[in-house]
């Protein structure tokens, strides 16, 4: 496997972001504040080899959400996003 | 979502480095074939590890669930699962997770596997959530497995490929064939997909599950043989099969 297959997708952050989501985060559609893509965030390609998580768009690579546990906190950015919008039924997803 | 325990009721070997882990899960809510849980293992010193597992066993409501995990040399919690964990054993379980790469008994029409290695696990959910909704969709699985000997399910496998409306199931060999397969070993190419996948004027939603390089290859090949990528949902394993 080479260096540019070194990711995940969205699918893999979804036991962590539970923490801050009631929603599912990967049937969560979100658009790219970069190219404007709208995607499920499953496809998001993520990078785990780092302190935390990384979520880069699968268009165009821009850095959609960043997540990390440091010293007992929890820090999210989601600046890469212009929204993201999620099943208002949360509870069906999982039933 | 909270950390639930769990019993380990049955073990059972898949290949000489994967098994099946039974498990009954305290107040587990039920789940959709695709989703996954994480796993944690807390040692005597407080350190803990957690990893990501499908779940391999059709939705029920009597909180068990199985998972399948594949044994990887260097990993710090497959050797544990795979060689050590014993019935009666606790783990700790978060989920169900995930409800985006799912199969529900709803969708009524044609399905395409096609799985890489152990991302079988989930789409093995699929088809065994098909037979007991006693769903009629048409589904096919195309399996890319480095050698025979790494199947998983293989004799439920061939069971539901031999019974007419079943699943009808198509194999890629990476390294080694059977004797007497009538194609070299290597990765699944464009011919595989015209002969192991539907059409894609059947408008078929396919489902791909294995390691990045896996599904993205796979993924382009049904591209382009004219599949939509709209209706294509992908889960991507680490190198490594274990997720941080």
């Amino acid at each position: 496997m080479n260096a540019s297959m070194n990711y995940l997708d969205g699918n893999a952050a979804a036991g962590e972001l539970s923490r801050l989501f009631v929603a599912d985060i990967t049937s969560a559609e979100g658009q790219c504040a970069n190219c404007g893509a709208k995607r499920p965030f499953a496809e998001a390609h993520l990078y785990m080899q780092c302190p935390g998580l990384v979520a880069r768009c699968a268009l165009c690579g821009h850095v959609l959400l960043r997540f990390a546990n440091v010293q007992g906190r929890v820090f999210l950015d989601l600046r890469g996003m212009t929204y993201l919008s999620v099943d208002a039924a949360p509870q069906e997803a999982n039933n | 979502m909270t950390w639930r325990s769990a019993r380990v009721i049955g073990l059972r070997d898949e290949t000489a480095t994967a098994r099946t882990l039974a498990l009954v899960v305290r107040d587990w809510p039920g789940h959709v074939a695709g989703q996954h849980v994480d796993v944690r293992l807390t040692a005597a010193d407080g350190y803990s590890a957690v990893r990501s597992y499908s779940i391999a066993s059709a939705p029920s409501s009597d909180g068990r669930i199985e998972i399948t995990v594949e044994r990887l040399p260097s990993g710090e919690v497959s050797p544990y699962l795979t060689q050590q964990v014993m019935v009666g054993d606790e783990l700790e379980v978060r989920g169900p997770i995930g409800g985006w790469f799912v199969w529900r008994p709803e969708q009524l029409g044609p399905i395409q596997l096609v799985a890489g290695g152990s991302g079988i696990v989930p789409l093995m959910a699929m088809i065994r959530s098909r037979t007991s909704a006693r769903s009629s969709a048409p589904f096919r699985l195309l399996y890319s497995v480095r050698e025979p000997g790494a199947i998983f399910y293989r004799d439920e496998l061939r069971a539901l490929s031999s019974q007419g409306d079943s699943v009808v199931v198509s194999y890629a060999y990476t390294r080694v064939t059977p004797k007497d397969w009538p194609r070299p070993a290597g990765r699944i190419d464009a011919e595989l997909i015209a002969s192991g996948t539907w059409p894609s004027n059947l408008r078929p939603s396919s489902y791909v599950c294995g390691p990045t390089s896996f599904v993205e290859h796979t993924t382009d090949l049904l591209i382009a043989a004219g599949h939509d990528r709209e209706r294509i949902k992908t889960e991507r394993f680490g190198a490594t099969g274990e997720r941080k």
